[in-house]
């Protein structure tokens, strides 16, 4: 198994978020995680990287627990974190974002033939690739997250709310570029709160609610489940 | 064919492209320096050496300060401490050893980055107000140590003895500022190269990812907090060399001078004036400040150094509520240049 959460638990202070999630994603696997807003998502997410302190449960990679590793050491174990909201460094050019995304020793070795693949997926950060970040728009800023992310030659990765904030036609752009980082055996585990997007693009579903998981299973069982239709419809 | 696109689009972009300044303002730098160096020349009174001298030293110590507060974007509050240390490290090992102030130079750079890596780990990992909190308390003790240290002359500090014979090698120079004006130039000048150097370079690119974005960074393998330390050593070692200077400028150190809280003051003052991050604020914010100060000091004889605080205090308020980005940004914004090159 690629990923394996075992009864995650996490708090803010005493604040406790997240309460026992067990999550595992397989290698090639398109899997999201939903939930409505502060169901513990991207604090999840956060965990997994390690921007957030685990409180009890385990996190695996390949088997092995990275609990304790720094974040900045976890790069290199194949999970790449496209954080909510792009934050695409905004005073580098395109470029550079890119360059930096292969800084962990391994991708580094091979950042030249990154580029070019990464380059040929994103055609349009390749037109703007000496432009500064923060004159690219929305959509564009998400395919530089995208691209960045993908830099770091990730067996998983992890996206939070690609979509927010995108208009229909760069959403659907986006879907396609899912399913071509889908189709290079790349597991993808993202974050989204419109329920019927995501699960047309995913192939298993996790569903939060406050914290805890309400629900998982295939896309397909899920798109009608009782639970997911009274955890986001109130119903 | 597709693979020899592929081959040179692979080596157009695995190379970073660093921004290249307009001719317009290569030709502007060129005539700045030839007027810098022709200065001394055409103005021959002390006192107009002096003023210059005075703005190189500054612009040494905001452009210091940029590099930890403009490319990583950690506040220090007690940036005089590297400046103290400076002085000190040249003038102890001068006046008690017979070392010559430019080997001083480089113990007190030495000294300086070494004491940042001493603050910074244990401070920059730390989101928030730790670090700022921890300069300013650590630059205040300084001061209060320096002034009990007996062995280096405590309150009444140290005096360099004169020396007429080998002025280059004894780093004094008597009866003329000339030596003095254009080694502060020089000196200005490298401090400048430095931050030209880190917005070109890997490292900077770095610590501006780190700056904007310390998460993602994170996320993506770059060790956050040793970055900052990096900067941090970086720029104690910029702000030691100034000390060094002035301590061979006036021959007369004492910790009231070189630990002032007031130059921590001064060096975010001229930054935040000009403009944080860029290359050109500092300097601007020390050419503006710094003749202000001197300006006033001669008119309003012993008041002058309140009223010159007080001005700077106004100045600030100003700055902050119609031009938050620098004196700078005003050029800039105006050229719709990439402000954070310039």
């Amino acid at each position: 198994m690629l990923l394996e959460l075992k009864n995650l638990e996490v708090a803010y202070g005493d604040y406790q978020v997240v309460w026992g999630v067990s999550l595992n994603v397989d290698e090639g696997e398109v899997v999201t995680l939903l939930g409505p807003n502060g169901s513990g998502k991207s604090t999840v997410l956060n965990t997994i990287s390690g921007l957030v302190p685990v409180m009890r449960g385990d996190i695996l990679v390949s088997g092995a627990s990275i609990i304790g590793r720094p974040t900045h050491h976890r790069a290199g174990l194949g999970i790449a974190h496209v954080l909510e909201r792009r934050r695409v460094f905004p005073h580098l050019t395109v470029q550079q974002n890119l360059l930096l995304g292969a800084w962990h020793r391994e991708a580094r070795s091979k950042r030249d033939a990154t580029i070019a693949k990464v380059a040929s997926m994103f055609p349009i950060l390749r037109d703007r690739a000496n432009q500064l970040a923060n004159s690219l728009s929305g959509g564009e800023q998400q395919m530089l997250a995208l691209a960045r992310g993908l830099m770091a030659m990730p067996r998983l990765l992890m996206v939070d709310e690609p979509f927010l904030g995108l208009a229909p036609q760069i959403v659907e752009q986006m879907k396609d570029i899912f399913e071509n980082i889908r189709k290079t055996g790349i597991a993808i585990l993202f974050i989204e709160q419109n329920v019927r997007l995501a699960l047309s693009m995913a192939d298993r579903g996790y569903v939060l609610e406050s914290g805890r998981l309400a629900v998982a299973g295939e896309s397909k069982s899920l798109v009608n489940d009782k639970t997911v239709r009274k955890v986001f419809l109130g119903e | 064919m597709a693979d020899a696109r592929q081959t040179a689009l692979s080596e157009a972009l695995s190379e970073p492209v660093w921004p290249a300044s307009p001719p317009l303002f290569r030709i502007a730098g060129v005539a700045l320096a030839v007027a810098l160096l022709a200065y001394p020349l055409v103005f021959t009174g002390t006192f107009s050496h002096h003023l210059m001298i005075m703005i190189f030293l500054h612009a040494i110590m905001a452009q210091s300060w940029n590099v930890i507060a403009g490319m990583s974007g950690q506040i220090s509050l007690g940036h005089s401490l590297f400046f103290g240390l400076g002085a000190y490290a040249s003038a102890v090992l001068y006046v008690k050893l017979g070392v010559t102030p430019w080997v001083g130079l480089v113990a007190g750079m030495s000294i300086s980055a070494l004491v940042a890596a001493a603050i910074g780990i244990p401070t920059l990992r730390l989101r928030g107000h730790y670090f700022a909190i921890a300069t300013l308390l650590i630059g205040i003790s300084a001061q209060i140590i320096f002034q009990r240290w007996e062995w280096v002359g405590a309150a009444s500090g140290i005096w360099m003895p004169i020396e007429r014979n080998n002025p280059w090698l004894a780093f004094q120079f008597h009866g003329t500022k000339l030596p003095y004006y254009y080694l502060s130039l020089l000196f200005c000048t490298l401090s400048f190269a430095v931050v030209w150097f880190l917005q070109r370079t890997r490292l900077g690119m770095r610590l501006l990812a780190v700056r904007d974005e310390p998460e993602a960074a994170a996320s993506l393998g770059i060790d956050v907090a040793w970055h900052k330390v990096v900067a941090f050593m970086i720029s104690g070692a910029m702000m030691s060399a100034a000390g060094t200077f002035f301590a061979q400028y006036v021959l007369v150190i004492d910790p009231d001078r070189v630990f002032n809280l007031e130059l921590s003051v001064l060096a975010l003052l001229m930054v935040v004036l000009g403009g944080t991050g860029t290359l050109w604020g500092p300097a601007l914010g020390a050419a503006i400040l710094i003749p202000l100060s001197e300006f006033t000091r001669t008119w309003f004889g012993g008041t002058g150094g309140t009223v010159d605080l007080i001005i700077y205090g106004i100045l600030i308020l100003l700055i902050c509520i119609y031009q938050p980005r620098g004196l700078l940004s005003l050029v800039t914004e105006r050229l719709r240049r990439r402000v954070d090159t310039l």
